[in-house]
């Protein structure tokens, strides 16, 4: 059985789905129409699985729970989650993965702007964000951990793998990027560099990931070389003051 | 070159009759002022970086230390004061942006202090309050618009979750990085047995705060330092701050010098990395936006915490709080431009924002004519120096008091106003471990204690004299304030009328 979410507004919907959660450890809503908080802190061992266009903030705070969106997503999907992962069969808005300090997000199209926005991460914990097609403006804006890889793939003509300002601010993380780039897009402060062995094994787990999730060839992926974009210095604003 | 040569603030001058070269001092100063002579017995002072903390004075066995302020004049000129040609010249040798903590030092109108309270002769009697009760408990939260009760009177009204404080006093976000874990743990200490609340800032909760959490406020800044569903829910409320009186419209950093591994783990972000929140939310760029991150969090905690904004009173403040109130927010806090912080750019500080009272009154008359008042609880911040204050800014309509710096002085803070250097003699604004230890909590969150329960009795003695017994009919009522030397205007504004009228 699953939830129809119909056109009832959020609150009914993320309550059904609570209520559901308390005996099952999966829920399968259907005919979502931009519902918002979706999958709000969902924790682990629980799945959700939507379709339609989930809302802004889906999955937000989440705790370590699985969400699947057959569907394209909005603005702020994985908003300060904790751990978990998130796949998007479509899109995403902004701000993608806002402040994540865990878990894995696997996109299979583009997303817009301010995508992995201050990532961070903390001793085991590191986030993880995968981008099937291109990204919009300020990807990876003052992210201080974890990782970012962004495919290029179905780019059409004139389609760029990022738009301005790519990893302005960025202190920490590193983003795995594929094929050609827009080099003047890139903040001053990126140095690119080329992939380390560690690197590599490390990429490929998670180009494997997106191949199983959504079904695309491994090997005519990894066939494009990558390159590496990491901050040049950790303390971007270590010199900016004087005590007065 | 001696061009960069900036003439001291102080001159430490030591009694040497009264001096035994015991060397408390040496030990004490980490601004390394106090030092032995070359023969190991003498002790000396150079001056040139005594900050005024008073910490050597004060503990001084012999009562020997006095500091004075070191004039160095230069022509007098009442547009280049001395202090701009030094800001001056600290840039020209840097290029950086200059750096000051605490609050606004800068002589603006203290509306506190042209403000006077009334109290009842004749007409109605005064009351007591060491013989008859006085209620100043206070209950923050969105009130229901109205009553609805069954047949035998029971309420049918679901409330909204409400917080229920024993003083309308609570204490201030500041973060652990921004001040020590002794410091933060001495407040969380002070507000469970007070019956009120701590604001842990954006720091994240550090393990060691556990056993306090139904008295702390958790913050949930654009960083979203240590934010996760726990956090949320391990708290009286969630507050989202969007700005801070002290530096409005500019986000935080905490250097990277001050994330050791407790504050790095507080933060769960690595040691020694910089911790930034810039100026915005990124999933906030309008009042519908800040309405979706509200929900967030009314969501992730299962609609049982009040959630607070926390705004910068600014020109628009009244505008703002009535956006604030409808996208949801349960409580909103107004941080005045006089209040205090760690660090701020010294030019926000000193410029940017207005003084809490004309905020607070604004923001409180607009809610009012919009009929939407009791939607929200007003917490008023910004420089709270004595009981007075308080009970001047319920009169202007704040439910409750947001103090920071009065309960740092409590704890030895001299607003020397160098939080920023990290060398806090008094333990507070500093990681330093041999600094930290020196604030005991066990000591300090008594000495909390006994300023807001004075507090709370003047504030009592002061209602009393009003002939009003409960802090509710205080709360709004302007009619208990006269302004003195105020221009029509600025009566309009805060709503009150003349000394004399």
């Amino acid at each position: 059985m699953s939830i129809k979410a119909g056109l009832r507004g959020f609150e009914a919907v993320n309550e059904e789905i609570k209520q559901e959660l308390l005996s099952k450890d999966k829920v399968v809503v259907e005919q979502v129409n931009g519902q918002r908080y979706l999958g709000c802190a969902l924790d682990t061992g629980k799945t959700l699985e939507i379709h339609g266009t989930a809302g802004n903030d889906l999955a937000c705070y989440l705790n370590g729970g699985r969400i699947i969106v057959h569907g394209n997503g909005q603005d702020a999907l994985g908003n300060t989650m904790g751990g978990g992962e998130i796949i998007v069969h479509g899109h995403s808005g902004d701000a993608l993965g806002y402040g994540m300090r865990d878990g894995q997000i696997y996109v299979r199209d583009n997303v817009c702007c301010r995508g992995g926005i201050h990532m961070k991460e903390f001793r085991a914990m590191k986030p993880v964000l995968v981008i099937g097609q291109n990204a919009g403006s300020f990807l990876g804006e003052y992210m201080s951990g974890g990782t970012i890889v962004l495919l290029g793939l179905n780019l059409k003509r004139g389609e760029k793998l990022f738009g301005t300002h790519c990893a302005s601010g960025m202190h920490g993380g590193k983003i795995f990027v594929r094929g050609a780039f827009p080099k003047q897009n890139l903040s001053p402060n990126i140095k690119v560099v080329s992939l380390e062995e560690e690197d590599k094994k490390e990429l490929e787990g998670y180009v494997k990931h997106y191949c199983k999730y959504f079904h695309e060839d491994y090997e005519s992926i990894m066939n494009k070389p990558f390159k590496k974009l990491v901050p040049a210095t950790s303390r971007p604003y270590a010199n900016m003051y004087v005590a007065n | 070159m001696a061009i960069d040569y900036i003439p001291r603030s102080f001159t430490i001058v030591r009694d040497k009759e009264r001096c035994i070269d015991c060397g408390c001092c040496v030990r004490q100063c980490s601004n390394e002022c106090h030092y032995f002579a070359d023969d190991g017995k003498t002790v000396l002072a150079d001056s040139q970086n005594c900050v005024a903390c008073h910490r050597c004075v004060d503990l001084c066995p012999t009562h020997a230390l006095r500091i004075e302020k070191y004039i160095c004049d230069y022509r007098e000129n009442a547009n280049w004061t001395a202090q701009y040609q030094q800001e001056i010249c600290r840039q020209a040798d840097s290029g950086g942006t200059l750096l000051s903590a605490m609050g606004n030092p800068k002589p603006y109108p203290i509306y506190w202090d042209k403000i006077l309270l009334n109290a009842s002769q004749v007409t109605n009697p005064s009351i007591d309050p060491l013989r008859e009760p006085m209620e100043i408990r206070t209950i923050l939260g969105r009130k229901p618009e109205r009553m609805t009760v069954e047949e035998k009177g029971k309420s049918t009204i679901k409330m909204p979750p409400q917080v229920v404080l024993e003083t309308p006093i609570m204490f201030s976000a500041m973060s652990f990085g921004s001040i020590s874990l002794n410091a933060q743990k001495s407040l969380a200490m002070a507000a469970k047995n007070l019956g009120t609340l701590f604001n842990t800032g954006e720091g994240g909760l550090h393990p060691d705060l556990e056993a306090y959490t139904d008295h702390a406020i958790v913050q949930v800044a654009s960083g979203r330092f240590g934010v996760h569903k726990e956090y949320l829910n391990r708290s009286r409320y969630v507050e989202i701050k969007i700005g801070q009186g002290a530096k409005p419209g500019i986000g935080g950093h905490l250097p990277g010098e001050k994330v050791n591994v407790e504050v790095s783990n507080a933060r769960m972000i690595p040691v020694g990395s910089d911790a930034i929140s810039p100026a915005p939310h990124h999933d906030i760029y309008s009042i519908e936006d800040l309405r979706q991150l509200i929900w967030s969090i009314k969501q992730a905690t299962d609609n049982t915490k009040p959630v607070c904004v926390k705004i910068a009173a600014v020109h628009n403040v009244a505008a703002i709080v009535s956006g604030c109130a409808r996208a949801g927010a349960d409580i909103i806090a107004i941080d005045g431009f006089r209040g205090g912080t760690g660090a701020a750019p010294t030019r926000i500080r000193d410029n940017v924002g207005i003084p809490i009272e004309l905020a607070l009154a604004a923001a409180d008359q607009r809610l009012r004519e919009e009929g939407i008042r009791s939607h929200v609880s007003l917490v008023a911040a910004g420089s709270f120096r004595c009981s007075a204050d308080i009970v001047k800014a319920i009169a202007l309509g704040a439910d409750a008091c947001y103090c920071a710096s009065a309960p740092l002085i409590a704890m030895g803070c001299h607003m020397c106003r160098t939080c920023n250097t990290g060398k806090c003699n008094w333990g507070i604004a500093t990681q330093r471990p041999e600094l930290t230890k020196r604030l005991n909590p066990d000591i300090m969150h008594q000495r909390v204690e006994n300023l807001i329960t004075a507090w709370n009795h003047e504030i009592k003695e002061i209602m009393g004299g009003m002939g009003i017994n409960s802090i509710d009919s205080l709360r709004g009522n302007r009619l208990m304030l006269r302004g003195i030397g105020l221009s029509e205007k600025e009566l309009q504004i805060l709503g009150i009328k003349h000394a004399g009228e």
